[in-house]
């Protein structure tokens, strides 16, 4: 990269910036023209004493820049002038806009080619080089310092012509019109010329430290969030704040100087401009006294000086913002030239072909050094078969983790090769390796995204040629899109097109996707847990009609199942004609899901819908009176619990800020004059029964009689839907996917029951039971498989993480498969498990695993025990299991 | 299943012989009734225990593993006992079985609950200090009476 933000720029837009330089040279002229209007106007319209002219004839000459135009009386003169500086005030003003947008043009893309390429070269940091920097530094660099110097360049060159070429015309015809003016309005530059940069180092010095401190306490920010726990559990909160408070201490008064200095600048300025029509008023007002010079040539060069100050400003403010950005940008840059940075084209280039790699594996010489000097792989040399099956073990800082991220291609060695068949490992390009080698470590990274997409995250290279885009842009949008990222040094691969390869997995398109998937997932051992998030998940409506109906049809089998002796009472269905003792009031009441924004939260009472059906159902009385009972238990068990107790928020229908409320209430009414209470009071009461499940609570506050209203009220309920509520809630029909439900609630379609032991976990099984009858697991896998990862798959465990990465590099189908301790952190059945399915479907490819639990090497055609950056041992399992051998003393530490 | 039969059940059981009616209502509110069918297990030995069961009908036993992989019968529970505290009490695992014999109904008790309670009415800590020191000197007479067998 370059140095020099200057080089930077004329190495990209030199075209663009001549242009801009051209543009505004030929702007100047009519500027230097509109300043002459003035004088013309006040010295030939409307003025006679002006010597040159001959006095008091109209009509006179009209003469611009001495090319002389006819005669004309007075008012033609002096509209033909005004005309004539109107559009001139409109050429200038069209220059500048045009000016501007053009270079605010070359900025922007200059700032999207700039991070672009910061980004792109963080893409090709050397592994060990992350250790050194930190994720919030590399982040407000790209987003935040760039910014700035974005902006400069637009105004690189720019600014400087054209602010430039407006002071010097204005100059020049204060010169034309009286030098000595000309003296007096640029008398005081010389000592802001002098001044100004002084000042103006010392600012950066203090710009360059605050960059640093600022990038210093968003890396302690990042440090923060990352080791929270240790700071909760050490309880060392005052530490951190006192560091904090240091570092926001040391910012602060470097800001402060900075902004003390900048408006000294900016004061000085001001004031050494305000100070200059002092000469004109005394000097030029004694030369128009004497006659030396006219009025209308005072009021031309007083207009033209207010002109000029505001490009001198400009470029004084230019000089500041310059140098500004001139440390940013080499600050930034330094942070993104580290030692080694990988070949853009290993990257990035497209072979022709994608050699698969079979044969040996021919390691010479390998090592491995630290920045330190210090070896952590010496000379390793070992030979292996590509379709052999390989463990590698060893004592942690055997060097046996960095063999594999040189084998994986992630870290190059500092000596020696490796050749895996007939291809250098070290010059293939990553479009092959990408293709051809798998890898997983201890800690695989699971991007925010579906459990489907981070599978087929491993297959995505590039675009697949042929496809079509499915993002929203027409073909010319597209096409302008393209060139627009071109001229910015931009990828131009459209991220919106197909770029799964599924030719890699043998098939051919999206649809036949499946059948690998769900193959990964069962050898990294996940299926069960996907088949959960399944169970979870929803279809979507459109989508899923096939799904739908096998569905519908095994809520049918699950009823009949139920209704077997062994599974009675587990189960309560719902039935539009009963009352569900296990679902709440509420949800007998509607007999559907319903969104949360619908009733806010749960404030089913406020809705004039619902108070409506509950009038028309007659359910009036019966609320208020189950919820003066309620109120009244309410009251008696929680009263004496202290207000912020934990019992409250989960048992209470009455939460702890409103019971005084219903104390007080309770206190004003009793039982036999609850027909005659005022509104809010029987709001308060009747807001309390629609949460009440009668199998849960075991109140015995709903009635039989109770129970037929309600049931009268939800066919009432659907008569007259508003609108609004009828999209939000989906009503519980026999017949009919309910698209707000999960799917194991779509094929339960009732509640299990409380009060039987272990309901939930028969059901579950009875449900896998159906759904393996009907041919639905596989539906519920893909269901499973739209389930979100979370960021950085934070919504899914470690394990199921781990299994994840796992599958996805299965699924690419490599040609060597390297495990980094992959499966440390399984329980030892899965990992069994996860190596045994490995082992089979990889019984023709190479596998390299360096395995945390040396036991697990007895499955393994060779073992290589690494001691202290080198090989000691090497053979099978029989060979090296003996007494003496070190793998034996590895095994029995274990 | 009413909430009122839990309290009157609840009143029997001794360690919540001293608490006053309006406690009681309150455990059984927070509490849930599980049924058990012949057979069934309440929990299993060495399993993560998160709560306690009160017996309001039927028969269990008690069983806890030998050396040798097969379980023996140490106990029986019956209406009124109380099950299961131990686990939830110290954080241990479960340190027996205990398994339905008859048809069982129980009153469940989760772990939080009973430390609410405990935390909150001290009467009821000193209740359950008196179960389990009565239940250590029987469990001690028990084992003096095995040894000398042996």
């Amino acid at each position: 990269m370059d140095k020099n933000i200057y080089k930077f720029i004329l190495r990209h837009t030199r075209p663009q910036q001549l242009f801009v330089l051209f543009i505004t040279a030929v702007s100047l002229p009519f500027y230097y023209i509109s300043l002459d209007i003035p004088k013309l106007i006040v010295n030939t319209a409307l003025e006679s004493d002006d010597p040159t002219i001959i006095a008091d004839d109209f009509p006179r000459p009209l003469s611009i820049l001495g090319i002389e135009f006819g005669n004309l009386d007075q008012i033609t003169l002096l509209f033909t002038l005004c005309i004539i500086f109107l559009f001139l005030v409109c050429i200038n003003g069209s220059f500048r806009i045009y000016i501007n947008f053009y270079k605010g043009r070359i900025g922007e893309r200059m700032l999207r080619r700039l991070r672009f390429i910061l980004y792109s070269r963080i893409l090709r940091f050397p592994l060990p080089h992350f250790r050194k920097v930190s994720s919030a530094e590399l982040i407000s660099m790209i987003t935040a310092e760039v910014e700035p110097i974005g902006n400069f360049i637009g105004d690189a060159f720019a600014l400087p012509a054209f602010q430039g070429g407006l002071l010097l015309t204005a100059l020049i015809y204060i010169f034309s019109q009286d030098p000595l003016m000309g003296v007096a309005a640029i008398a005081l530059y010389p000592i802001q010329a002098y001044l100004i940069p002084k000042l103006q180092q010392r600012v950066n010095l203090h710009a360059k430290e605050r960059v640093y401190e600022v990038r210093n306490l968003s890396e302690r920010i990042e440090e923060t969030v990352a080791g929270v726990q240790e700071v909760h559990s050490n309880g060392t909160a005052q530490l951190e704040l006192a560091d904090f408070s240091r570092r926001l201490g040391n910012i602060y008064g470097i800001r402060y100087k900075i902004y003390n200095k900048k408006y000294f600048i900016k004061f000085l300025n001001l004031f050494l401009a305000q100070l200059t029509p002092f000469f004109f008023f005394t000097i030029g007002g004694y030369l128009v006294i004497i006659g030396d010079l006219t009025l209308g040539s005072l009021v031309a060069v007083l207009a033209a000086y207010k002109d000029l100050s505001p490009p001198w400003m400009e470029l004084l403010n230019f000089y500041q913002i310059k140098e500004d950005v001139r440390i940013k940008y080499e600050q930034v840059i330094s942070q993104f030239e580290p030692k080694n940075l990988m070949d853009e084209k290993k990257q990035l280039s497209e072979p022709d072909s994608f050699p698969n790699i079979s044969g040996d594996l021919l390691i010479s010489n390998l090592t491995l050094r630290d920045d330190d000097e210090v070896s952590i792989v010496s000379g390793l040399t070992a030979k292996i078969h590509l379709n052999k099956k390989v463990a590698v073990v060893g004592t942690s800082g055997s060097g046996k983790e960095e063999l594999m991220l040189m084998l994986a291609r992630l870290i190059d060695p500092s000596q020696g090769k490796i050749l895996a068949g007939k291809y250098d490992l070290h010059t293939m390009p990553q479009a092959v390796t990408g293709r051809r080698i798998g890898f997983v470590s201890q800690n695989a990274y699971i991007f925010s995204s579906t459990l489907k997409e981070n599978l087929l995250y491993g297959l995505k290279y590039r675009p697949v040629k042929g496809n079509k885009s499915s993002g929203d842009l027409n073909i010319n949008q597209q096409q302008e899109w393209i060139e627009e990222a071109e001229k910015a040094g931009n990828s131009t691969l459209d991220i919106n097109a197909e770029w799964v390869n599924y030719d890699q997995l043998g098939i051919n398109n999206s649809t036949e996707v499946i059948d690998p998937i769900l193959k990964s997932i069962d050898i990294a051992d996940m299926t069960s847990e996907v088949y959960m998030y399944g169970l979870r998940g929803s279809l979507n409506l459109d989508k899923d009609k096939e799904s739908i109906e096998k569905m519908l049809e095994a809520r049918k089998v699950l009823e009949k199942k139920l209704h077997k002796k062994e599974f009675q009472g587990l189960v309560e269905l719902f039935d539009s004609q009963k009352y569900n003792t296990n679902a709440s009031l509420f949800e007998n009441l509607i007999f559907g899901t319903s969104c949360d924004e619908v009733f806010e939260g749960d404030n089913y009472i406020d809705n004039i819908y619902i108070l409506e059906v509950l009038k028309k159902a007659d359910l009036v009385s019966d609320f208020t009176e189950c919820g003066y009972q309620l109120a009244a238990t309410m009251i008696e068990l929680f009263s004496d619990l202290p207000s912020e107790h934990e019992l409250y928020q989960r048992f209470s229908f009455i939460s702890a800020e409103n019971l005084p409320i219903y104390q007080g209430l309770m206190n004003r009414i009793n039982k036999t004059n609850l027909g005659n209470l005022d509104k809010n009071d029987r709001k308060l009461l009747m807001a309390l029964p629609f949460k009440l499940v009668t199998a849960k609570h075991r109140l015995n506050l709903i009635s039989k009689d109770m129970e037929a209203k309600i049931l009268i009220a939800r066919e009432l309920f659907y008569q007259d839907l508003p609108q609004y509520m009828a999209k939000r809630i989906n009503r519980f029909e026999t017949n009919k996917y309910n698209p707000a439900a999960s799917v194991q609630d779509n094929i339960l379609f009732g509640r299990v029951a409380y009060g039987q032991a272990h309901a939930k976990d028969k059901v579950g099984k009875l449900i896998e039971e159906v759904v393996n009858d009907c041919g639905l697991y596989t539906n519920i896998l893909e269901v499973g498989l739209a389930h979100h990862a979370g960021l950085g798959g934070t919504k899914l465990s470690g394990s199921q993480r781990q299994k994840l990465a796992i599958a996805r590099t299965c699924l690419k189908n490599p040609d060597i498969l390297i495990l980094s301790e992959a499966t440390a952190s399984l329980d030892g059945a899965s990992q069994k498990r996860i190596l045994k399915n490995i082992m089979k479907v990889f019984s023709k490819r190479g596998v390299i695993w360096s395995l945390h639990r040396p036991e697990l090497a007895k499955y393994f055609d060779i073992i290589i025990v690494m001691k202290n950056g080198n090989i000691i041992e090497q053979g099978t399992y029989d060979q090296l299991k003996r007494d003496g051998s070190f793998f034996n003393e590895l095994l029995e530490q274990h | 299943m009413d909430l009122q039969q839990d309290v009157d059940l609840l009143r029997n059981i001794p360690l919540f012989r001293n608490i006053d009616s309006r406690k009681l209502k309150l455990i059984a509110f927070t509490s849930q009734r599980l049924q058990f069918k012949a057979n069934e297990n309440l929990f299993v030995q060495g399993d993560y225990g998160d709560s306690a069961f009160i017996i309001i009908e039927g028969e269990a036993s008690v069983l806890i593993y030998t050396n040798s992989d097969t379980q023996i019968e140490i106990a029986k529970v019956k209406k009124n006992d109380l099950v299961g505290e131990i686990a939830i009490l110290c954080d241990v695992p479960r340190t027996a079985t205990v398994r339905a014999k008859t048809e069982l109904l129980t009153l469940e008790i989760t772990k939080e609950i009973f430390f609410q309670l405990v935390t909150q009415f001290p009467e009821m800590a000193l209740e359950v200090m008196r179960e389990l020191a009565f239940r250590l000197e029987k469990t001690n007479r028990r084992l003096q009476e095995l040894t000398i067998k042996t």
